[in-house]
């Protein structure tokens, strides 16, 4: 395949002669010489460039080693929805697909509205008053938003040991290089403590980070939780699935100040894992400190409506050490996935989805606790689209049986198997997977 | 450039108003403001927060820029002017008639200087 080359020998000459060296590895030599005769070995070890054509056939070869599941009964994070043809078909639009960040408005009107009715549907979405153009996961949305939350006086972040693992770890590490502390209130009965709450708020703390339904599926009581998290002068920051929030009360409806979550969900496929989107928005009196970018409508010298990115003024280009937020960048085609499957499905749509991710996953949690070993963790609990069940001691066998089905089955995490059913998991699905795994028991 | 010799000013261009029963009042002058340009936003610490004297106490936006506001004194809040979060543009409007902070049990002061220091100070800045 063809070199892309940024310049000329010629001109790579007169580069070096104006910094003052001869040769470029001059420009490497505060690099330890171990690691440099380590990198020059690797580069001496790549193949040789190969064709168009051979690129390809070595590509495919790779992706046969994919294992690509006729059926998807886990969720933990990323879920398994029907993306109707016309998303894909907007997202694959050559403008949008090779759109540059849109720092001159004056070219880049096309984008900027796109994230704007991004934003807007978010909006509509979370029971919001302002989302940003989204961040790069629902990991580094619950980061973010910890920050957000900061004040002078109020550093201390609780976290929820119902948010995502991946959200906590990356809590933790944001909270590492802003040298402040975090605090994880527990479960009861699998959902979060409200006494070790009440114990947790104090006039430190910034801000509780809830994830409702919790990573182990089980709705919160977030107006309690509200109520309590304000009392004490705090902010709710609620990460929510966003298909949920077609049938559960939104963020805003349960008195959240800030709704983050990841948007895979909306329309954007599992593709082992990202890239994804992270969305975040607040209510009015927290625009100022809503982190990365965020779209804004206005009029041009003629009158005409358009869009410009806005409020940047708390962003490290301008703000610099003092920035509250170092995110310069966003998820534009993901988010532009987003707000073209919000549109195709529309409100009734969404609707029609979460409910059918609902009973699916109702029926399917009915079925599996008739099976032995697989009891709800949480009988009493209330419930979206995934659940808990216990792991019977063969639990890997059982899995290893629906995979050799084509069915991806639960995902063990601490404290049993986590179950997900969406929209696609029909009956017949269900059945035959309740089915495998009543033949495996009887082995 | 307008300068009111009731009050006493900084290097950095706030202004202390000594009230007279042990709280003082913190502002911008009016060279502050008319350096910054259209104020947008202003971010207040709260009522019952301790602030340092020559540290920042809260930051203000404007068209242009964002700066920190520098604290004339050390001491605790006890109110803020609520009007700026919905009208920040009154700082430019009236900087002296428009405060941010009040404070009190007040311990060390910043550098101050009186008005005709002040004047000599921006003549040269």
């Amino acid at each position: 395949m063809g070199n892309f080359l940024p310049s000329t020998d010629a001109q790579r000459r007169e580069m070096m002669d104006t910094v003052g060296i001869s040769f470029v590895d001059e420009l490497y030599v505060d690099i330890p010489a171990d690691l440099r005769e380590k990198a020059a070995e690797a580069v001496l070890a790549m193949p040789k460039g190969v064709s168009e054509f051979e690129a390809l056939e070595q590509m495919k070869h790779l992706a046969k080693q994919n294992r690509v599941f006729d059926a998807i009964f886990r969720g933990a994070g990323a879920y398994w929805h029907h993306i109707p043809a016309v998303v894909s078909r907007v997202a694959a639009k050559e403008a949008f697909v090779t759109a540059y960040t849109p720092y001159q408005p004056e070219i880049s009107q096309g984008i900027l509205q796109t994230i704007f009715e991004y934003q807007t549907m978010l909006c509509e979405l979370t029971g919001m008053d302002a989302g940003n153009a989204s961040v790069y996961d629902g990991a580094t949305a619950a980061a973010e938003s910890a920050a957000m939350c900061r004040e002078r006086s109020r550093t201390l972040t609780l976290l929820a040991a119902g948010l995502n693992p991946e959200s906590i770890e990356t809590v933790k590490t944001y909270s590492f290089g802003a040298d402040a502390a975090y605090v994880i209130v527990p479960n009861k009965g699998g959902r979060l403590d409200l006494d070790a709450l009440k114990s947790a708020l104090n006039a430190g703390v910034a801000s509780l980070i809830l994830q409702s339904p919790n990573y182990y599926g089980v709705i919160e009581d977030v107006p309690a939780i509200a109520q309590l998290v304000h009392a004490a002068g705090a902010k709710l920051v609620l990460s929510m699935n966003p298909t949920a929030m077609a049938l559960l009360a939104s963020p805003g409806e349960s008195g959240a100040d800030v709704a983050i979550g990841d948007g895979q969900p909306l329309g954007i496929p599992l593709s082992f894992g990202g890239p994804y989107l992270g969305f975040m928005a607040c209510k009015k009196d927290m625009v100022r400190k809503l982190p990365g970018r965020i779209v804004g409508q206005t009029t041009d010298a003629a009158g005409r409506r358009c869009f410009v990115l806005t409020l940047q003024a708390r962003e490290q280009h301008i703000r610099r050490e003092k920035a509250s937020s170092n995110i310069c960048s966003n998820q534009a085609l993901c988010a532009l996935t987003a707000a073209a499957y919000c549109s195709a499905m529309g409100p009734q749509g969404l609707s029609e989805v979460a409910r059918a991710c609902y009973d699916n996953a109702h029926y399917l949690a009915s079925e599996l606790s008739k099976i032995k070993g697989f009891a709800l963790v949480n009988p009493d609990a209330p419930f979206f689209h995934e659940f808990l069940t216990q792991a019977p001691a063969n639990a890997n066998r059982m899995l290893k049986a629906l995979e050799e089905k084509g069915i991806l089955g639960g995902l063990p995490v601490d404290g049993g198997i986590l179950w997900c059913a969406t929209e696609r998991n029909t009956k017949a699905q269900i059945d035959q997977l309740v089915e495998t795994l009543k033949k495996a028991v009887a082995v | 450039m307008t300068l009111q010799n009731d009050r006493k000013y900084t290097s950095s261009h706030e202004w202390l108003l000594d009230l007279g029963n042990g709280s003082y009042r913190v502002g911008l002058s009016d060279f502050a403001q008319s350096s910054l340009g259209d104020i947008v936003f202003i971010d207040l610490p709260h009522p019952g927060d301790k602030i340092t004297a020559e540290a920042s106490l809260g930051d203000v936006e404007s068209v242009k820029a964002v700066s920190e506001v520098l604290s004339p004194v050390t001491g605790t809040v006890i109110a803020t002017n609520e009007d700026l979060s919905s009208a920040p543009e009154s700082i430019n409007a009236d900087p002296y008639g428009t405060w941010l902070v009040e404070v009190n049990n007040v311990t060390a002061f910043a550098e101050l200087m009186d008005v005709s220091a002040y004047e000599t100070f921006c003549a040269n800045a």
